[in-house]
């Protein structure tokens, strides 16, 4: 038993710890720590996703107790792109603070890691209880990284998401206690065996289990109607923390495939495919809203927030939709959005900068400064984001349009893909033509000067998108070798239960 | 037993999702206080209700269900417990910033909303 997939959380546990102590050291020492840690849990995670991308499941048991009484971690194809996915979108949005955002409070760095750290269990977890664990790992960060900078409206934000997040939570405990209620497991090889099996008179607490989960996780990833908290709390974040909550609704999404996959898909007996039918509707709904909600923002970061709404839309569409083709589209798309909206949260930081008193409101006021790289940048995310070609969004979006073709709602679901596609690039447009198109009718207010390392940031995660355009076919080859992974879980959970405990000799 | 147990529970829900709908940032963590009670009471009655029964085995009985309470609810609860204390602490921090900077304890209060 190798001890690599344990490491992408025991890295940033002790670099934060590291950093707790270090909170007054000078500014350089903890953007060195951090960004290191932050660099070799990207390299842990190439490692495990090198050895996922073989067809390898790594199992592993904490504190070498067997799966059923202890905690596993596991690693498939899945959790591996989500942590590579994790690692990118964190060191180019340290780098992104590294131009001066991370000064204005001590432990950013810290709260920083430790968010890494709650990103990575829950990805790799195995178990429902630490799964829980681990989000509110990743949520209690998720505070304190929204309140970073400080400022009255980040704490008007703040109470509302740290309060529609502790409902989340109580909702997501009682949905543990129902399935360990009636399970008496937690462990999710040993529920999902036990869930195919349940005896007739314990299957409705089982599916409400299963559905309140379901609940919990699309609070977290912005469905319908529990989005709302959303575009708020991401705009007013500070830039890095605002790229890097790009991924956080994407562990909502992570947890629903992985779940209702594992524990509630084709073989659960009487609570299979629970998830699917309430998906659809309301993934096309979220779409529609949140398409609506991006013509109406007034600010180029409440426009990126809501364009996270219109991914975590299509996500759920193509999850819905319940086929192995469109999962794997769904799953290159996941990459691809999550990675686009963060190089726009970044960009709009820097638009705001360049644009002196104007910040990043849409109306035509003072010339944008730095107008010619800014605008260039803001013209390959946009296309990017709105899926038009030759981008990987555009591939994705072809990929998913096709894989739905054969459904039986095929009309409704490509008038509204297509419908909102077409709203998400009007709001584009009129962003890019108000913030660096139309001639200035007033002297320009001074700007503020440019920082390098912002410049560095953005530009990686362009260059990641266009990576992703030009290697195009590996990349779906592995999203669709991941979908009919998750859609064969019999051989994942034979995995976990075939690992078992090493013998040690006792010593004499 | 059961009986008496869901209803506290069944009470401690209303109470807590009255008192987190209204609009005070006090009567808010009440509220969400309440929530965790319920369910942390949830979690326990969920291992099973038990009198007399001790989680620990001892030398010279035998480890069943059928002598002793089931552990791990207990340990979960307790771990809710903890995390649960936490945020309340940390919601009740912001909410005391919040009052201060924008001059009003309303969820939604004080100055615009303007992004």
């Amino acid at each position: 038993m190798s001890h690599l997939p344990v490491l992408p959380i025991l890295l940033p546990l002790l670099a934060a710890a590291a950093l707790v102590l270090a909170a007054r050291a000078p500014i350089g020492l903890r953007r060195a720590i951090g960004i290191g840690a932050t660099a070799a849990h990207l390299g842990l995670s190439l490692l495990l996703a090198a050895a996922a991308a073989r067809g390898e499941v790594s199992v592993y048991l904490l504190g070498n107790w067997p799966a059923w009484a202890g905690i596993a971690l596991m690693v498939d194809r899945l959790a591996a792109l989500m942590l590579v996915l994790t690692g990118a979108l964190a060191l180019c949005a340290q780098l992104h603070a590294a131009g001066g955002a991370d000064r204005r409070g001590a432990h950013f760095h810290a709260l920083f890691q430790f968010q890494l750290m709650g990103l990575s269990g829950a990805f790799l977890t195995a178990d429902l209880f630490n799964l829980f664990v681990f989000f509110e790992v990743l949520l209690i960060s998720s505070y304190g990284l929204l309140l970073h900078g400080d400022g009255a409206l980040r704490l008007k934000r703040s109470v509302h998401y740290v309060a529609f997040n502790l409902v989340a939570s109580a909702l997501f405990l009682l949905a543990v206690a129902v399935l360990y209620g009636t399970l008496g497991t937690l462990n999710m090889a040993d529920l999902a065996a036990k869930i195919a099996q349940v005896p007739p008179a314990d299957a409705a607490l089982v599916r409400s289990g299963g559905l309140l989960l379901l609940v919990v996780f699309a609070a977290k990833a912005a469905l319908l109607p529990l989005f709302l908290w959303l575009p708020g709390a991401y705009a007013a974040a500070t830039a890095p923390v605002a790229a890097l909550f790009a991924v956080m609704t994407k562990v909502g999404v992570y947890a629903v495939i992985r779940v209702h996959t594992l524990l509630f898909g084709h073989d659960a007996g009487p609570a299979a495919d629970l998830a699917w039918p309430w998906l659809l509707p309301a993934g096309l709904a979220t779409l529609a809203l949140g398409a609506l909600g991006a013509l109406s923002a007034t600010t180029l970061r409440r426009l990126v927030a809501w364009l996270v709404v219109v991914s975590a839309g299509t996500l759920f569409i193509a999850i819905g939709v319940a086929g192995e083709a469109a999962l794997g589209a769904a799953l290159y798309y996941l990459v691809h959005s999550t990675l686009a909206a963060a190089a726009l949260f970044l960009l709009a930081d820097r638009v705001r900068r360049a644009r002196g008193e104007a910040g990043d409101s849409l109306r035509t006021v003072g010339a944008t400064a730095r107008r010619a790289r800014l605008g260039l940048a803001f013209l390959l995310a946009a296309t990017a984001v709105a899926a038009l070609p030759p981008w990987s969004g555009f591939l994705a979006k072809a990929l998913l349009l096709d894989a739905i073709a054969g459904h039986a709602d095929a009309g409704w679901i490509w008038a509204v893909v297509l419908g909102s596609g077409l709203l998400v690039i009007v709001a584009l447009a009129r962003a890019g033509s108000h913030l660096f198109w139309r001639e200035p009718a007033t002297a320009p207010s001074p700007a503020q000067p440019a920082r390098a390392t912002e410049g560095f940031a953005t530009s990686l995660l362009l260059a990641a998108i266009v990576a992703l355009s030009v290697f195009a076919g590996p990349a779906s080859d592995y999203t669709r070798a991941t979908a009919a992974q998750l859609h064969a879980p019999a051989t994942l959970l034979m995995q976990v239960q075939a690992t078992v405990p090493i013998e040690r000799e006792a010593p004499p | 037993m059961e009986l008496a147990l869901s209803i506290a529970i069944g009470l401690l829900i209303a109470a807590g999702t009255w008192l987190a709908l209204r609009a005070r940032t006090f009567d808010l963590v009440l509220g969400l206080t309440l929530l965790s009670y319920a369910v942390n009471l949830a979690i326990f009655a969920m291992g099973r209700l038990a009198p007399g029964k001790p989680p620990l085995v001892r030398e010279g009985t035998a480890g069943a269900l059928a002598t002793h309470a089931d552990p791990l609810p207990q340990a979960l609860v307790l771990t809710a417990i903890v995390i649960s204390f936490a945020m309340t602490a940390l919601l009740l921090a912001i909410a005391v910033r919040s009052r201060a900077a924008n001059r009003s304890d309303h969820v939604d209060g004080g100055g615009g909303d303007g992004a």
